[in-house]
Formats: C-alpha cells, structure tokens, sequence
C-alpha cells in the first residue's frame, strides 16, 4: 500500500511537469497547426539559461526562472519572425521539414556552446525531503509542481479570458476572417508560437534543476509532449493537462507493476490506444472539416 | 561573384590532398567513443585520456619513428552509430588499429565490422561478458569484464553482511550482463536476489523503480549504469527517502562528479571501481599514476574525470605498444603482435590471455578491481 501511494505521489509531481509540456506543445502544433520539432530544444534552451543566470552570472535561482521564460518567448517569437513567416501558407509538410532543421541547428549549436557533458543546477530548497508517513517527495519537485500548475492556470486563463486569447482562437479557425474583424494576423502568430515556446523553456528551466542538463535532453520531452497533445486532443489545454498526468501515471503503475524496462513504451501503448478507438483525442471537441 | 564560389571546391579539394599526404607520414589509430547522447560525459574524458597518450609517445618520438595521429569519431552513445563509425574509419580513414567504443552494446555493434574488415581493436571500458566469449579474434580488452568485477566483489560480501540485494541496471548487455554475473556469484554465495529493475538509457526519472526498491526487503541495492545516471539516482533515491546500501558497478562512476553533483545524496555509496587517482601510491604502478594525474590537471581538465579517462590513456599505450612490436602498422600484424606484448598500465599489467571459444579467441587482460566509498565528500578506500 505504501509502494502504491508513493508511485501516485511520483505521479503527481511528474505529472504536472508533462502537462507544462503538453500546454505549450498544444498552443503550437494543436491551435496554430505548426508540427514543432524545436520544442525540445526551447526545453533545453530553458535548462541552459537557467544553468547560465545561477551559475555564471551568479543570480538568484528564483530570478532565473522568468529569465528563462522571457529568453524562450524570445527565441520562440524569433524563429516565427525568420523561419515560420515566410513559410505561411505553404504546406504542413514544408514548414516541418524547415523545423527539423531547426531542431538539429539548435541542439548542434547548444553542443557546441555548452559541450556534452552534462550540467547541474544548484537549488536553494534543503535536500532532506519532505516525508508524509510512507510516502516521501523532494522540497524542489513540490515546488516545481506549484509552478507548473501556475503557469498552466495563466495560460488556460489567457487563452479562454483574454481578448488575446479571444483573438488567436479567431486567427486559427479562419485568418482571413480574424483579419477582417480587426485582427492583427502577423502579431497573433508571433504571440501563439512565442507563448508555446516560454512554456517549453519554463518546463526546461523548472525541470534542468531536477535532473540533470545537456543538449539532447530535450529529445525525449518532445516526444512526449507530443503524445500527450495527441492523448489530450489536439489545441485543447485542459485536454493536454489531464494528458499529462495519464502519460505519468501509466508510466508511474507500468514501471512499479507491469516492467520497468517498458516503462516509457507505456505511455505509447496508450497512445495507440486512443488512435485507434478515438482518433482525435480523449478531450477533442469536434471540429469543422474544411 | 559566381567565379570567386567556383574556386571554393577546388580549394577544398587540394586542401584535401595536402592533408592526405600529411597524414602518410603519421600512424593512425582510430578513437571510436560516444562523445554526445547519454555517454557523452564518460567519452569525452576517454577521448582527452587518449589525447594525452598520444602526445606522450610522440612526444619520445613516435612508433616506428613517426607521430601517432588520433583519428577521433563520435558514435553518440548509438549502436547503429557505433558501426557506421567504425566502418568509416578503417574504409576512409584507413586506420590499422581502433580503440572503442566505450559501452558493451556499442562495442558489440562494432564487432561484426572488426572481423569483416579484420581490423583489431583495443576493448577499453565495455563490461559485458558477451565481448569477450563470442569468438571475435580481433578483439582485445583491457577492462574487466563483468563476472571479473563481481569475483572480485566476492571477497567482500561477507564483510558487508549482504543478505539479500536488489538491482537497478541499465537496459543493455553492459546493465543486464551485470545482473547476470552478480547474481551468479552472489547466489553461489546463499545471498537472496530480490527485485532486477532496468532503467533506459536515456531516462532521465528514476523515481518509479526507487519506489519499488524502496518497499522491497533487500537491504542493498546494486546499480550499474554511468555517472550522469548515478548521480539522478542519488538525488531521486534521497527523496525517496530510501535508506538502502547503494554499491555501484562498472567502473564509470566518477566519484567526484558524483559529489559534486548529488552533494549529500551521495554519502554513504560505495562504488566498484578499476582506477585509484586518490591513492596514487596505491596504485600498481604509482609514478606513471602520478604523471597521468598531473598532465591531466595540467590540461585544465576536471580531477572527476580521471577514473574514466585512464582507461582511454591505457588503450592508446597499448595500441601503440602493439604497432611497435608489430613493426609495421597493418592490421593483420598488429593484432598478431597484442598476444605478445606487455606493458604496465595504470591499472596494473596489459597483457592478454585467450577467451572464448578455441581457434577465434578474444584477447582479455586482468586489470585490478577496488571497492570505495564515499563519506562527508570524500573517496575512502575499502579493501577487497
């Protein structure tokens, strides 16, 4: 029984770092219909600015965090302005080919700057965790569960509160349309892929301290926030969260009950799952075809 | 503009041709390691051990009165890589002799592509038994493999008052290789086996078998996998609040990064290792220990790499050893020329003994096994 709590404990902690994940992921790939292979690397960008404030310029480990998130809306809002821009309207197939470019442009040149091996952030939190009976969890992980679920408030609060929030739903139904109400279509684009990539580089930089960070940790982040857009629906937040925390679990229960060997096949079983029986997601709403 | 851009290529290509004809007047050897992906850590500093060797002997000259040149790939942790690689430095690069490739299932995708090209390589790091007993004549190991690593830890079970352990290993032939052959001795040994839980190689929580472990009623745990990984498992275990004794196999611990990355989490584990850069007058041959520490710190290298890096500055010595015994640097002389030679590495005496099967027998040398722990931030020595 206690195993059991404590693997819902794990669950929660990793679960809400997955849905940090998934929110941005789904903002990109979901509502702007972008298939963003650079999330991963605003992920590891986020680890590295922070690895850079604590470290090399000696700033307080609370400080970094918004720097890390203001540094990633930047790259984001960056590679929309260079890359994605001149891409718009041409087909899915293109502009994903010009962001797996990115991808490994990106990931090269954090090799290049930082080296492979990996680094560690110093946190201010104690190393003795905090322990509830059976179950146990680190100060740090707590904390980054907090941060998590604020940063996921805003911007559920942002997309579905806000008349920016308003305005992207209108740009990605029908641009033409959003353009005609008033809608400033260029800015909106810029926003939505800049928001998704502080997300990416906010899971990055609360994440680097946990584990460890080197250039390719972004890669296997990536693949499961796609599958946790894909679990939750594609462009659905709430979707992506409860995502999130399934991913977590069915890894939590498959490694502790099942084979930790396939523990991170589990989260794909699922997936293939969802596919088949209900191909646009647990939480999809329907959608217009055409 | 148009006419400039059409002399770039023909520049490169006499570029090209001056370095091929520089390269004739040295001797290659061929540095297959995983320089990034999830070993990056530990090949880096097999790499910059290598470097170091191969400027000491060219340094005194060279073998065979030319300069050893390192042709230095990167297999980025990946098996596939790993062949690809070392294909690309006997068919291209032309090396005569490779040391590789760090990890038990880099180095077995490698070896298919040994006996096809009947290259020999230098073993430096990998563990698994497999390497060795499979009939690959053109392989020659200077680590231990993993059945030697746990004879050694033989004599110490007892000490330890081991009753029943658990394992927590990497999902490959060096992880599972590992479990296999402490398993054997220790139930030889009328230890109990309790829980064997893998973990992948680039996973990065570890929070889900720690749990498991937690509740199980082993009071050991032993793990096998490299640093970057240890030190995750360290910081997760002491948030776990898991009380057990951690011991640590193979060899890629660096101790030190490991203190200077887990901090407290890493009091109290012992780790199996193959080098003692703490004790250098411990070590069996202390003067060469002590020139290998300080040119490695006069580098400006971190102190933390040393365990690992030996090993790349013990393959290179003994590649060259081989060339110079050989007389010439072919393949096929080299590799007769490892039976015959002997020198004395870091970690005791490289010579090789027949393993595997009669007739295609792997070369396996005897390299030494110390148990350390680590307490308040510091390495002591255990005695085996």
């Amino acid at each position: 029984m206690s195993e059991f709590l404590q693997h819902l404990v794990n669950m929660l902690v990793l679960g809400g770092t997955y849905a940090l994940l998934g929110i941005g992921l789904t903002l990109i790939f979901g509502i702007m219909n972008v298939v963003n292979f650079t999330h991963g690397v605003l992920y590891t960008f986020g680890a590295y600015i922070m690895f850079i404030v604590v470290h090399q310029l000696g700033l307080n480990f609370f400080l970094a965090l918004p720097v890390a998130v203001l540094a990633g809306w930047l790259l984001g809002a960056a590679i929309e302005l260079t890359l994605l821009r001149p891409l718009r309207g041409s087909d899915i197939d293109t502009t994903m080919l010009v962001m797996i470019g990115a991808w490994i442009a990106m990931q090269s040149g954090a090799l290049w700057i930082w080296g492979g091996v990996a680094k560690s952030v110093a946190t201010p939190f104690p190393e003795a965790p905090l322990v509830l009976g059976p179950v146990s969890v680190s100060w740090l992980r707590l904390f980054v569960l907090a941060a998590a679920a604020f940063l996921i408030l805003v911007t559920y609060l942002l997309i579905n509160r806000t008349r920016l929030g308003r305005a992207m739903r209108a740009t990605f139904q029908d641009d033409d349309t959003a353009s005609l109400m008033g809608v400033n279509v260029d800015l909106i684009y810029t926003s939505t892929f800049a928001i998704g990539s502080s997300l990416a580089a906010a899971a990055g930089a609360l994440l680097g301290p946990v584990y460890v960070i080197f250039p390719q940790m972004g890669d296997l982040a990536a693949v499961k926030a796609f599958a946790i857009v894909i679990l939750g629906g594609l462009g659905n937040i709430t979707g992506a969260v409860i995502g999130g925390f399934i991913l977590a679990l069915a890894e939590e229960l498959g490694a502790g009950y099942v084979s930790s060997g396939y523990r991170d096949a589990m989260g794909f079983v699922i997936i293939i799952a969802v596919l088949i029986f209900k191909p646009t997601g647990l939480f999809a709403r329907s959608e217009r075809v055409g | 503009m148009t006419r400039a851009l059409g002399l770039v290529p023909a520049v490169a290509l006499a570029a090209a041709l001056f370095a091929g004809a520089a390269a004739a007047q040295t001797i290659k050897i061929g540095v297959n390691e995983p320089l990034t992906g999830a070993f990056a850590a530990s090949g880096t500093y097999v790499v910059n051990g290598a470097k170091i060797a191969a400027d000491e002997i060219n340094a005194k000259g060279g073998v065979l009165g030319k300069k050893i040149e390192l042709v230095i790939e990167d297999n980025k942790s990946n098996p596939t890589e790993a062949a690809a690689v070392a294909e690309k430095l006997i068919t291209s690069d032309k090396v005569p002799v490779l040391m590789g490739a760090w990890g038990s299932s880099l180095t077995l995708a490698v070896m298919p592509k040994l006996i096809e090209y009947e290259t020999p390589m230098v073993v430096e790091t990998s563990s698994s038994g497999k390497i060795t007993t499979t009939g690959n004549p053109f392989i020659f190991r200077i680590s231990p493999p993993s059945a030697v690593e746990a004879a050694a830890f033989k004599g110490i079970v007892d000490k330890l008052a081991l009753k029943k352990v658990d394992f927590l290993v990497i999902n490959n032939d060096w992880g599972r290789g590992t479990a296999e052959d402490f398993s054997k001795m220790m139930k030889d040994k009328g230890i109990g086996i309790g829980l064997v839980e893998t973990m992948d190689q680039g996973a990065q929580d570890m929070s889900a078998q720690l749990s498991k472990i937690k509740s199980s009623d082993s009071e050991t745990v032993i793990v096998t996998t490299a640093v970057d990984q240890l030190t995750l498992i360290f910081k997760q275990a002491a948030a776990l609040g898991l009380k057990k004794r951690i011991i640590t196999t193979g060899g890629s611990q660096n101790p030190d990064q490991i203190i200077a990355q887990a901090g407290a989490a890493a009091n109290g584990t012992m780790h199996l290792t193959t080098f003692l850069p703490w004790f250098p007058d411990k070590t069996p041959n202390p003067e060469a220990t002590n020139y290998f520490i300080s040119e490695w710190k006069k580098r400006g290298f971190e102190f933390a790499g040393c365990t690992e890096s030996f090993r790349g500055y013990d393959g290179i010595r003994t590649a060259a050893a081989a060339i110079e015994k050989a007389g010439k640097a072919e393949p096929a002389a080299i590799k007769a020329a490892f039976w015959d030679i002997k020198l004395k590495g870091l970690n005791g005496d490289i010579m090789f003994r027949k393993s595997g099967p009669e007739g295609k027998e792997s070369g396996q040398s005897q390299p030494n096994v110390y148990l350390i722990e680590i307490n308040e931030g510091k390495v002591e020595m255990k005695t085996l």
